[in-house]
């Protein structure tokens, strides 16, 4: 009488449908955007600039955001990495007149190349120093953690203005990557669309480890539930002191390259983007990849539609973007970690 | 136990009952209010007398920050920008009315309107979801905040900030008297100091009202445990935003009363970073959680930077010869020592001058 009992296939356990609509948020701001902006050239300008910065704070908050997620620790001194990232690069690109103003573009690419590693080095470094000496010691306590870690950006800020000057400094741009292509009548600048690519490859790049490895399944794993991973023995101190130096990494690549979006700035260049990243944060939901790449573009997008349609306010578009999320879904695009 | 039976019952209602629980602690108390009561007239100069009145208008508004920081455990970064908005009110009222009372009461009422309406609005909407998400949401607000201030030069008088009068009583020119009392001439200044004076010790007193009532016991039971507290049955998000909203009001009053002193509001006197790093560092080398620190702190720390950023400029001088000492030691570089010693002090005396001191006496 009785069916034969078979073991459940893959494809019997449930799984949580796939929540499409935040995905299309970008594309939803993107589209409600046009009329505003009137010329359809113009829009595109903007979008592919929106995308371009939306990626560069992607690369700089995703650290944190895995950080914020993995273990609870809510790093205020993580725009000390990006500002650090940007003065490094500057350094470099510095001595190296001579191959950023080169018209080869192998020089270029080299001297970019370099500027990048350079930024990646040092930011893990004091990354690993930042956890050592500012978290450890607080590790369990939010409102230490906030403390220290404002204390320690404000330290390393005093530190990059007594080593650097607290005047505004300027990058140039290798040679290559000035100027920008014509697509139809919208001018796209070069620079974009190579940090586009970069970002790009982060994104796809971190989707793949935490998917497809063995490191990434402990990681993702540890941010669903912690006690849990050490439960089954896995010591999670040192995943997260590796998720951490990786997210000052990758703070200082992103460092680099938001120096070089920006072209001028000073020593506050990290309490600067601090605040974008925290928005970022927010909006993407705890812990959550997608969500934090998500967040990243709706807050470049709005940037720049905003300061072009309506300049006035767009001081607190983004603060604005924030709130109408927090409206929509209190924990954030995506919700990861339920704490 | 003793103390509380020795204290006669006037100053005991007084203090709400918070008495300062060490004998060391009451002596340095009592030395630090007579002195400010007398400074006037013992230590005269215009310096320290301009030292005194921000000690004073610290207490107010490092005791506001406590209520929120030590008492309910929260941190906000948007405290300076309530302790602005009061200034500007007060300076954008007396510099487009006719300065005066009227002005002053005006600029007063409608700055606290504002920093109580957007204190709820920032609580209600961070609070809901975590504790922490409160930092960075008050961090972006208030970061807006003064971007804002300074475009609006119009209004504002932009990074240069404005320079208004006051009500007459406050004028320099003012005098109370003929002759000089005490060998000193009790001016406008003098006036100011005084009106100061009175206004902080009542909001200290209220603030440990408050700090002393049911209500900041609900707000210390947060602090330490919010998910029992919920489970008791308070609602915390309702008492961590009033708590926020109350600490706005009296950093907005700070800030009125910082404007009456200076006569002059500008980004950096109010708003700046530097200022919400003393208020952070004061608050933990007093004492989190005890308002007597903000005493204490203030203190401390405004005598300090006074005489110690004269001590690094002849050390940044002296050091000249060494490249990279002159540049950590000049007098620039005040916020790397600020931000080392706040390190320093959360990690290794998180419990500030006062805490400490509660404890010696607890213990011997």
């Amino acid at each position: 009488m009785s069916k034969p009992v078979t073991a459940p296939s893959a494809s019997d356990i449930p799984r949580r449908p796939l929540d499409w609509l935040p995905v299309a948020l970008p594309l939803i701001v993107a589209v409600a955007s046009l009329p505003l902006i009137g010329n359809p050239w113009t829009w595109l300008t903007l979008t592919i600039a929106g995308l371009a910065m939306g990626m560069i704070i992607f690369t700089v908050s995703s650290g944190l955001m895995l950080v914020f997620g993995l273990m609870d620790v809510l790093n205020f001194g993580h725009g000390a990495f990006i500002a650090l990232g940007a003065y490094v690069g500057l350094s470099v690109l510095m001595p190296l007149t001579p191959w950023v103003e080169a018209t080869s573009v192998l020089l270029n690419s080299a001297v970019f190349a370099l500027a990048l590693c350079a930024g990646v080095v040092v930011a893990g470094m004091v990354g690993l120093v930042f956890d050592r000496l500012l978290i450890q010691p607080v590790y369990g306590n939010h409102l230490k953690q906030i403390l220290m870690t404002t204390g320690g950006l404000i330290i390393v800020e005093q530190l990059i203005r007594a080593a650097w000057g607290a005047e505004t400094v300027s990058f140039n741009l290798p040679a290559s990557l000035r100027g920008s292509w014509l697509l139809g009548e919208a001018a796209v600048e070069r620079y974009r669309i190579v940090a586009l690519g970069i970002g790009s490859a982060i994104f796809l790049g971190l989707l793949l480890v935490l998917t497809r490895t063995r490191i990434g399944l402990m990681i993702r794993a540890g941010v669903e539930n912690r006690e849990m991973l050490e439960a089954m023995g896995h010591r999670t101190r040192h995943l997260f002191v590796g998720v951490f130096v990786v997210g000052a990494m990758l703070a200082g690549l992103g460092g680099v390259m938001w120096g070089l979006y920006l072209q001028n700035f000073t020593a506050s260049i990290g309490a600067q983007i601090n605040v974008l990243i925290f928005i970022v944060i927010i909006v993407g939901g705890l812990g959550s990849t997608t969500g934090c790449l998500i967040g990243a573009l709706l807050v470049g997008l709005t940037t720049n539609y905003v300061g072009f349609a309506a300049p006035k306010i767009a001081l607190f578009s983004n603060i604005l973007l924030m709130l109408l999320i927090l409206l929509w879904r209190p924990q954030g695009l995506y919700r990861v970690v339920d704490r | 136990m003793t103390e509380h039976t020795q204290a006669p019952s006037l100053i005991l209602r007084l203090l709400s009952g918070d008495l300062p629980r060490s004998r060391v602690l009451t002596i340095i108390l009592i030395t630090i209010v007579v002195g400010l009561i007398v400074a006037p007239f013992f230590i005269p100069g215009a310096r320290s007398l301009n030292t005194a009145a921000k000690i004073l208008i610290f207490i107010a508004l490092v005791a506001s920050y406590d209520l929120l920081l030590g008492y309910t455990g929260i941190v906000s970064f948007a405290h300076t920008m309530f302790f602005g908005i009061g200034a500007y009110g007060v300076a954008i009222a007396s510099s487009r009315m006719e300065a005066g009372w009227t002005a002053l009461a005006v600029g007063t009422s409608l700055a606290i309107l504002l920093s109580g309406l957007l204190a709820t609005v920032i609580g209600l909407f961070s609070l809901r979801v975590r504790a922490v998400f409160f930092a960075m949401i008050t961090l972006a607000v208030a970061t807006a905040f003064s971007t804002l201030m300074s475009q609006l030069s119009e209004w504002t008088g932009g990074e240069d900030g404005i320079t208004f009068k006051m009500p007459q009583v406050f004028q320099p020119s003012f005098r109370l008297f003929e002759e000089p009392v005490f060998g000193i001439v009790v001016n406008g200044r003098i006036l100011s100091y005084y009106a100061i004076l009175v206004a902080v010790a009542m909001l200290f007193l209220l603030m440990l009202r408050i700090a002393n009532s049911p209500f900041g016991r609900v707000l210390q039971a947060i602090r330490e445990n919010p998910f029992r507290t919920e489970a008791i049955g308070y609602r915390t998000v309702l008492y961590r935003t009033i708590a926020s909203v109350i600490s706005a009001m009296f950093a907005t009053l700070a800030g009125v009363l910082m404007a009456i002193w200076l006569r002059y509001n500008g980004p950096d006197t109010t708003l700046s970073l530097e200022v919400m790093v003393d208020i952070l560092l004061i608050t933990v080398i007093g004492g989190m959680g005890t308002l007597y620190g903000a005493i204490v702190g203030s203190v401390l720390f405004m005598v300090a930077q006074t005489y110690l950023q004269d001590i690094m400029v002849l050390a940044s001088k002296a050091s000249e010869h060494i490249p990279l000492l002159a540049s950590l030691v000049h007098p620039d570089r005040w916020l790397l020592w600020l931000g080392l010693l706040f390190v320093l002090s959360v990690y290794y005396f998180p419990q500030g001058v006062v805490g400490s001191l509660r404890d010696r006496a607890r213990g011997g």
